[in-house]
């Protein structure tokens, strides 16, 4: 539980540097919110503006329209009294001219016909008019008054047609009939006004509506934002993080959904470091209370082995028997203790610099291994390492290779830039890729058939975890029938440990090196007292 | 035959290793607890004495140190594996050596054999032999040593120096000025023939330097050489 800090998987993404990016995206949630906002301003600003358009053109037409008729009704109320019946061309075109006069405000001109003959005064050549077949139609069928809007080139057109009542012949129809045709124009600028204004309402309504838009988007963006937060946090193992709960809406229960599951995450996690914690306490106890009556018992195994030849064969060899599996007991619970240090974090180095060719020689030496194994070791090669590590390392691999690999085993030391790389090379029968991917498991057998061997089960465990110690790397490779090479990589200098306190008081840094020190180890070397 | 005191709370460990240590010859007395340790030390008078830290009453470590503050003669601690703490402490208190329990009679013999030395055994390879140098008394700025009587003075002095003590400050000063480093002082010093723990050095150095320097923080005798090791002088 030590090591996450150091998982080699690529670091994702900070969550800022997510959200920078995804601002510009078309497919992050604000630009698609602050559109659809956007959309929705606009969309109801042309509906409105549309709406009231249309009321308000019609309300002006109609005006003008019932306007013109009512005048005209009035000019000719007061002016048919005085027209001759039957009237003449020259009556009808006189009406004319004084009903063009008397609308000159309005701008119409006025064409008169009698028995739905042709219109006095005649429509201008090549005119094709706005007193259309169809109005006169109308007119005859409504006996009334009837307007009709005509579009000509020029613009819109209002044509009144108005039959004549004469008084004089008992209102009976004269079948005279005026119309009054005039230009819109005046009308069609104020309806353009209106199509302006409104254009001009909407843009800056709709830029407007971006303001909420923002507004909104970022409501809804923040909860998002922090709940993305809070699990890039429980992602990297912060377990305790939880998001404050705002509001009461959707999100909201989103958010709560999320601290809850993380309460369940944390929990877990707390109960399972509390189970292989207690679970590495437990070995460790155990192997502490094995180790005080097994130190007794070691003591005087070397006893047993004196005296047996003096007792009858039974009784010797079963005190044999019990002085080698007291040895091999002790050297397993020691191996046990060791891992259980190693769980518990509480292994340290005790690093000096030392001549690494030197350091196998003597591990072999002291172990009788110096006939049985061949070395190949780069001379000069000086390494800031745990001396006992490196020793209790390199003699579980070497070991392990003479018990299972077969002879010749070689020991090959160089230096590979930064590193030093150790191989420790036998000629057995090699590994079965299956067994090599746990073979530095615990109380892992790699032959079943050798279900109990000269180790612990332990060796290959403590050897890679002193290893890692260092800051170095264990591997094994292998070839069926060639034999199998566990690789050492060391770097020069471990990174660095945390100094001991207690020992830092005594020491002292001052002064300066001499001058045929090489390269000083002393920042690792904490134990070290120090002078000049 | 060597007398060794050892002091040890629990009964199996005390049996077993006081049944290894009189097989290998030596006379050995047990005490279960410091005190008892402390008052079986004046009647006994042991050449050794093996001290268990973790005790019952006073502690092994203050027991160490009311040993050391009246008598010189060579104590190992009895330690299990990984207490690497009780470690240092013991050796800052004085302790010349420790046995990482279980250990066997051999083991235990060996250190045992390897304390009780008086002097660094004569090395072929460089002439640190005691017999070349034995007649001598050198002196080296305030600093006396009598390779004979294997006594160091300072200014006249008697120093009251432990075993390791004496014998690392003999050996460095019988070649001053040469580099030594840790590995090559605990086999030779200690006899330590696996790789073994530079911490006994380096306790050994600074309580030697508590004794011989004016002062310990720039020392004159008892030189560190960063990288490699120690060296005496030059001065």
């Amino acid at each position: 539980m030590t090591e996450p800090a150091a998982r080699s998987h690529p670091a994702p993404r900070s969550p800022r540097t997510l959200g920078r990016r995804r601002w510009l995206s078309p497919r992050s949630l604000r630009p698609r919110l602050v559109v659809a906002f956007l959309l929705v301003a606009a969309f109801s600003a042309l509906i409105t503006s549309a709406l009231t358009f249309d009321k308000a053109r019609d309300a002006i037409l109609d005006r003008a329209e019932s306007a013109a008729t009512d005048e005209l009704r009035a000019q000719l109320d007061s002016r048919a009294a005085d027209l001759p019946y039957p009237p003449s061309s020259e009556d009808l075109l006189r009406l004319t001219v004084l009903l063009d006069r008397a609308g000159t405000p309005r701008g119409w001109r006025t064409h008169v016909s009698y028995q739905d003959g042709p219109l006095v005064p005649a429509e201008a050549p090549g005119d094709p008019g706005v007193i259309t077949a169809s109005l006169r139609s109308a007119l005859l069928r409504e006996n009334g008054a009837v307007a009709q809007r005509v579009t000509r080139p020029g613009g819109p057109w209002l044509v009144v047609g108005m039959p004549v009542t004469h008084t004089r012949q008992d209102d009976a129809p004269t079948r005279i009939v005026v119309y009054a045709e005039m230009s819109l124009r005046g009308e069609q600028a104020d309806i353009h006004a209106l199509v302006t204004a409104a254009r001009y309402g909407a843009i800056p309504a709709v830029a407007l509506a971006l303001v909420p838009a923002l507004i909104a988007a970022a409501h809804v963006l923040r909860p998002v934002r922090r709940l993305r937060a809070g699990a890039h946090r429980i992602t990297e193992g912060a377990l305790d993080t939880r998001i404050p709960v705002r509001g009461n809406d959707e999100l909201a229960d989103l958010i709560t959904t999320f601290n809850t599951m993380a309460d369940t995450i944390e929990r877990d996690a707390t109960e399972r470091r509390r189970l292989e914690a207690g679970a590495r306490r437990f070995a460790a106890d155990v192997s502490h209370e094995l180790r005080t009556p097994l130190a007794a018992m070691v003591a005087v195994t070397e006893v047993l082995d004196e005296d047996t030849a003096h007792l009858d064969p039974d009784t010797s060899e079963a005190l044999r028997l019990v002085a080698e599996e007291t040895r091999k007991l002790a050297r397993m619970v020691d191996d046990l203790m060791e891992i259980s240090r190693f769980d518990a974090g509480a292994a340290i180095l005790h690093t000096d610099e030392v001549d690494v060719a030197a350091a196998v020689r003597r591990t072999l030496r002291a172990r009788g291994w110096s006939d049985r194994v061949d070395t190949e070791l780069a001379e000069g090669i000086r390494v800031v390492l745990d001396p006992r590590r490196f020793d209790v390392a390199l003699a579980n691999l070497v070991g392990n290779a003479l018990r299972h690999g077969g002879s010749p085993v070689r020991v090959e030391l160089r230096r590979a830039d930064a590193r030093v790389v150790l191989d420790i090379v036998d000629h057995g029968p090699g590994i079965d890729p299956a067994v090599l991917a746990h073979i530095f498991d615990r109380f892992y057998k790699g032959d079943s058939a050798r279900t109990r061997s000269e180790g612990s089960g332990l060796g290959l465990a403590i050897a890679r975890e002193n290893v890692h110690l260092h800051g170095g790397t264990l591997r094994a490779t292998t070839a069926p029938g060639e034999g199998t090479v566990f690789t050492i990589e060391l770097p020069l200098v471990p990174p660095s440990t945390p100094p001991d306190p207690r020992r830092l008081d005594d020491i002292g840094t001052h002064g300066t090196d001499h001058d045929d020190a090489p390269a000083s180890s002393g920042e690792i070397a904490h134990r070290r007292p120090e002078d000049q | 035959m060597p007398r060794v005191l050892l002091i040890e709370d629990d009964p199996a460990v005390r049996r077993g290793v006081g049944i290894a240590l009189r097989r290998r010859g030596h006379e050995v007395a047990v005490a279960p607890t410091g005190e008892a340790g402390l008052a079986t030390l004046e009647d006994f008078r042991p050449d050794l004495v093996l001290l268990d830290l973790m005790l019952p009453g006073i502690n092994g470590l203050e027991v160490c140190r009311r040993i050391r503050e009246r008598h010189q003669l060579p104590i190992i601690i009895l330690t299990a594996r990984g207490d690497d703490i009780d470690i240092v402490v013991g050796l800052e208190a004085g302790a010349d050596d420790y046995v990482v329990k279980p250990a066997g009679g051999e083991v235990l013999g060996a250190r045992i054999k390897a304390a009780l030395r008086r002097a660094v055994p004569a090395d072929p390879e460089d002439g640190t032999a005691e017999d070349s140098v034995s007649a001598r008394a050198d002196r080296y700025g305030d600093l006396t040593v009598d390779r004979a009587a294997l006594i160091v003075s300072k200014n006249g002095t008697d120093l009251a120096l432990a075993p390791s003590e004496l014998k690392l400050l003999l050996y460095l000063s019988a070649s001053a000025g040469r580099v030594y480093s840790r590995d090559i002082l605990l086999e030779r010093v200690w006899e330590h023939s696996f790789a073994g723990d530079a911490r006994l050095v380096d306790a050994c150095v600074l309580r030697l330097r508590g004794k011989v320097e004016d002062d310990p923080r720039r020392p004159r005798y008892v030189q560190t050489v960063r990288g490699f090791g120690y060296r005496f002088g030059p001065l």
